[in-house]
């Protein structure tokens, strides 16, 4: 366990589950779309949806879409900056089965059209989990380097990718593929020890398997 | 890093202290040298020294009005030297209210080691340094010492009022600012773990009950109450008195009462102080307008 996790994180209150993970979800997807997000649609789950106003969850997702970390005192004014910047946002209140009862449901749409679709849970003490990534079922915290590689499920994908890391000598810390079907879309999440350079994710993106990948440093970095 | 307190105190023998044991297998653990944990350490103290400053504005304000500004008053009533609680104390009361009401309003924090129990152990240190001398230095030590009995707690038990109530919330607080106070006059490893057990005993059985589900009504005020927890605790430990129960056994029990609370006490805003009419009716009428 991380002493820092007992005195820490330093964040905008009031509550860590309510708000410092419900940045930190905004800010994932924030950076997973690697863009300029200019429309939200987010949908709250459970507490999340009974209590957001009180806790400023919705300010905090909000922020957190803009690029806000955990401690940015500019979170509070997160909605108005949010017109100002030219980001739509549209509250629902969902109903998902079977979910934590802190999760988000985003749609989101960058400036260049891009659209990112996830689902994730604020787990306690400012930690989350994503669960679902575009229609496939995920599972990561963004606590570690984290690389996503959208691929097609072909033979050898994954050892094509992980054979780029090793030539350049990065360590893989965790690994998970998902998939919808086999031959269809999936996805590779890597959890690593170093951070990968741009030629390294350069090299992934030029393997003919390989659709996409972004990349997330670790959140005691950011 | 997953130690008792029972391992944490031999570790301080190894290593000279719990704090130079925390920051030795922190440094290690997340690759880092021990001067960039102190660093980091500093950096925190610093936040909540910034948080205090906020949370004694007298015209600040939650979202829903509830809270907010009070701490304000404690400062007034501890300058004109009518504070029961005396100097030390009544600071460290005021502090730990400003802090937890910064973080009511959407101040800046540091979860301490939740945002709910925020207030407790910058309370305690904070006023240990303008009221008994403690440097910068010896403060971020101090704070080692409470993040090891955080640790303790939250891997044997919760810190989580979800979970196991506001035991585990300002009872792990209490807990680890008792540990600190210990360490800053100069107690034993055993006397921290033993102050740690104290307080987190005298508040053995606190349920987590929030108006609404809102980190404000009773928090802010549990913030306080917690802190004198906290200084008492550190005083019998300091004066002698051993704990005749093992300390890591009394967190355990914290577990096993939390685990006996019914959902109600846990959170939910359903039961306790969250079923009150009066501030029901207050809190419906506030937000219909909102």
């Amino acid at each position: 366990m991380d002493l820092f996790d007992l005195i820490g994180p330093v964040m905008i209150g009031p509550s860590s589950s309510h708000t410092a993970g419900a940045a930190r979800i905004g800010l994932t997807a924030r950076m997973l779309l690697g863009e300029k997000i200019v429309r939200a649609e987010i949908g709250l789950h459970g507490s999340f949806a009974k209590t957001y106003h009180g806790h400023g969850t919705d300010r905090a997702i909000v922020g957190g879409l803009l690029g806000m970390p955990v401690d940015d005192e500019r979170l509070r004014d997160s909605l108005r900056i949010a017109r100002e910047w030219g980001m739509a946002y549209f509250f629902h209140v969902v109903s998902i089965r079977g979910a934590h009862p802190n999760t988000v449901r985003l749609s989101i749409t960058g400036e260049s059209g891009a659209v990112l679709n996830m689902e994730a849970a604020s787990v306690g003490g400012g930690n989350i989990e994503v669960h679902r990534l575009n229609g496939l079922q995920v599972n990561f915290t963004g606590k570690e380097n984290t690389m996503i590689i959208r691929h097609v499920d072909i033979p050898g994908a994954i050892a094509n990718v992980t054979g780029v890391l090793a030539g350049k000598g990065l360590n893989i810390a965790n690994m998970q593929g998902y998939r919808r079907e086999a031959g269809g879309d999936a996805m590779i999440v890597i959890e690593l020890d170093g951070v990968p350079g741009e030629d390294t994710l350069e090299g992934i993106r030029a393997l003919p398997c390989v659709q996409g990948v972004t990349f997330m440093r670790r959140r005691s970095d950011l | 890093m997953d130690y008792t307190l029972r391992e944490w105190v031999g570790l301080a023998r190894l290593n000279g202290s719990i704090s130079e044991a925390a920051v030795t297998i922190q440094a290690r653990e997340s690759g880092v040298t021990p001067q960039s944990v102190r660093a980091m350490m500093r950096h925190h103290l610093m936040c909540m020294k910034d948080a205090v400053q906020n949370g004694l504005d007298e015209k600040l304000r939650s979202v829903t009005g509830l809270t907010g500004g009070q701490a304000a008053h404690l400062l007034q009533r501890l300058r004109s030297g009518q504070s029961l609680c005396g100097t030390l104390l009544g600071k460290a009361e005021t502090y730990a209210l400003a802090t937890a009401e910064c973080n009511a309003c959407m101040g800046k924090i540091v979860a301490a080691p939740t945002a709910g129990a925020c207030g407790i152990l910058p309370g305690a240190i904070l006023a240990m340094m303008e009221e008994r001398g403690v440097t910068e230095d010896q403060a971020v030590e101090a704070m080692f010492v409470a993040a090891a009995v955080g640790q303790s707690i939250a891997t044997q038990a919760s810190i989580s009022g979800a979970e196991g109530g506001c035991q585990a919330e300002c009872g792990a607080a209490a807990a680890m600012a008792a540990a600190a106070l210990v360490y800053l006059e100069g107690g034993s490893p055993q006397q921290s773990a033993d102050a740690a057990a104290f307080a987190l005993m005298n508040l053995l059985g606190l349920v987590c009950d929030p108006v609404g589900g809102l980190v404000e009504v009773p928090c802010v005020y549990r913030n306080v109450g917690s802190s004198g927890v906290a200084f008492t605790a550190a005083d019998m430990a300091l004066s002698g008195i051993c704990c005749p129960i093992e300390p890591d056994e009394v967190i355990l029990a914290m577990k096993e009462v939390g685990d006996a609370m019914p959902p109600s006490l846990r959170e939910t805003g359903e039961g306790g102080c969250a079923a009150c009419e009066s501030i029901r009716e207050r809190l419906k009428m506030i937000q219909e307008r909102a």
